[in-house]
């Protein structure tokens, strides 16, 4: 086998690219450019292709695909959110999530876990509540649960927190919570853009955006320009670099937010857990390392650096949530950009400038929106209008005062 | 362990500061548009690169104005609003 494999790798003529092909330059010109490839951008690619034939489509990627917020979220998903706008568009996620390894014929190892919101004080199950009635209102699978209950479905858990806070009082449950392989998210649609012709170019960055009497005519690129008359910029992280190509003003700051994993452990932890006020969640991984998260960094930056402040909270919060965890080493760390908006809801869709459409202002709540960001803005691009669903999230809400309140989203404190 | 500059407490770790945001001038509310104070209300400029920031010397209740790449995190200058100034 490894003789094999060598031969393999010496060989220039590879039988077939295992995802997709590499090609070796840009075109003149696209129907639509893609800035991003991300599983956003990748998705929207796809869903162009799928749904409208849309195939002379370029996806501008400055690194390589799934390397920013796609692979570097806590890959949660779930659709218990508190507005009627952000639950109805994180459950059409979900459902098309539960499909989406059977579409791609690829294992996305999607575990459906089940999702527990800790609240640790009177008025923190009070707004679980409030987010259970909204969610059965809407169909979606949610109740709100004693401290009883928590300590039955996670017998491990230390229902007085060490005593450090206030005890569980109780917990928003979601069954359908889930956890997917995110990277191969990325992979699954970049591979399906792939087989319809859309071209997938890392390693290219965009430097400029042309616009001609308020509509796009091209993007300027390290590796030269190219005509369009439609782009999508779906960076998150990035967007604000993006959005003064072409002078828009937005409300997002970019703030980062890290993560951990644990060295493996054998399985013992079949739950999702999340605590905003341990400002924690926490899920074991299909390798059996803990994956935990927190809150974002305090102040705005750009930039993906890790501190040891963050590791040393994020494992005081997990021995308090879980006491047996004290000898446990923490493996890795690492952060992913947060592009904040004010009421914790994307900003998706057309905007001012003609041929000019956003997919921004993801925060933490980007990877479990991807499926339904991408067919969104899919159909927002090829037929040029806001798709019903994400009508509420267009930019102009600022502009007209109507902001869309996300209360659900994570490592917002309640 | 990263070292802010307090303009008035000299060069103290950042776990006794805390972040107030953009510095940005108000405009007066009765002489502009809705759409012009929605503007100031919710955009920010959010730009890779150099930005002047309120910061809070939690310790001593200071007020200070920073120039902070928020790229590299690293601390330009810091002074007081219209006052004194310490560099970086």
């Amino acid at each position: 086998m490894p003789h094999r494999l060598l031969k393999f790798g010496f060989n220039k003529e590879h039988p077939e690219p295992r995802m997709f092909h590499a090609p070796a330059q840009l075109k003149d010109e696209y129907d639509v450019v893609i800035i991003g490839g991300g599983g956003h951008g990748l998705g929207a690619a796809y869903y162009l292709a799928r749904d409208y034939g849309i195939t002379n489509v370029a996806v501008i990627e400055k690194g390589y695909i799934g390397g920013g917020g796609t692979g570097r979220n806590t890959a949660i998903v779930r659709s218990n959110y508190l507005t009627n706008e952000g639950a109805r568009f994180y459950q059409a996620s979900i459902e098309l999530f539960q499909d989406l390894s059977r579409e791609f014929d690829l294992n996305l190892f999607y575990s459906e876990r089940g999702h527990f919101t800790l609240a640790h004080s009177p008025a923190s199950l009070r707004t679980q509540r409030w987010r259970a009635e909204v969610n059965k209102h809407l169909g979606i699978d949610s109740e709100v649960i004693g401290p009883s209950e928590v300590k039955r479905l996670v017998p491990e858990i230390d229902l007085q927190c060490g005593g450090h806070l206030s005890p569980i009082h109780g917990a928003l449950y979601h069954p359908p919570g889930a956890v997917a392989r995110h990277d191969a998210v990325a992979w699954g649609y970049a591979r399906g853009a792939d087989r319809a012709g859309v071209e997938i170019h890392q390693q290219t960055e965009v430097t400029d955006i042309e616009i001609r009497d308020h509509a796009v005519i091209g993007v300027h690129t390290d590796k030269g320009f190219i005509k369009t008359g439609k782009v999508l910029s779906a960076v998150a992280g990035w967007t604000t670099a993006i959005t003064p190509m072409v002078g828009l003003r937005t409300p997002l700051t970019v703030h980062p937010l890290q993560a951990v994993v644990s060295e493996p452990l054998k399985p013992w932890l079949d739950k999702i857990v999340v605590s905003a006020s341990l400002h924690l969640y926490v899920s074991q991984s299909a390798r059996g390392e803990l994956v935990a998260g927190a809150s974002l960094d305090p102040y705005e930056l750009i930039s993906m650096r890790s501190t040891l402040d963050f590791t040393e909270g994020v494992s005081s919060h997990l021995v308090d949530l879980f006491p047996m965890l004290g000898d446990i080493k923490i493996m890795r760390q690492w952060a992913g950009l947060c592009d904040m908006t004010p009421d914790f809801s994307p900003i998706m869709g057309t905007t001012p400038i003609d041929g000019f459409y956003i997919d921004a202002g993801w925060g933490t709540w980007g990877f479990k929106a991807t499926p339904i960001s991408a067919k969104t803005m899919a159909a927002t691009l090829a037929e040029d209008k806001d798709h019903e669903l994400i009508e509420p999230f267009n930019l102009s809400r600022f502009s007209r005062w109507q902001l869309v309140g996300e209360k659900g989203a994570a490592s917002v404190g309640h | 362990m990263k070292i802010i500059h307090c303009p008035i407490n000299g060069p103290r770790p950042l776990q006794e500061f805390h972040f107030g945001g953009q510095v940005r001038e108000m405009p007066v509310g009765s002489q502009v548009s809705d759409a012009e104070w929605a503007d100031y209300v919710f955009n920010r400029s959010g730009e890779p690169g150099i930005q002047r920031e309120w910061w809070y010397h939690t310790a001593s209740g200071t007020w200070f104005i920073a120039e902070r790449d928020c790229q590299s995190d690293e601390f330009i200058r810091t002074y007081l609003y219209g006052g004194r100034e310490s560099d970086a």
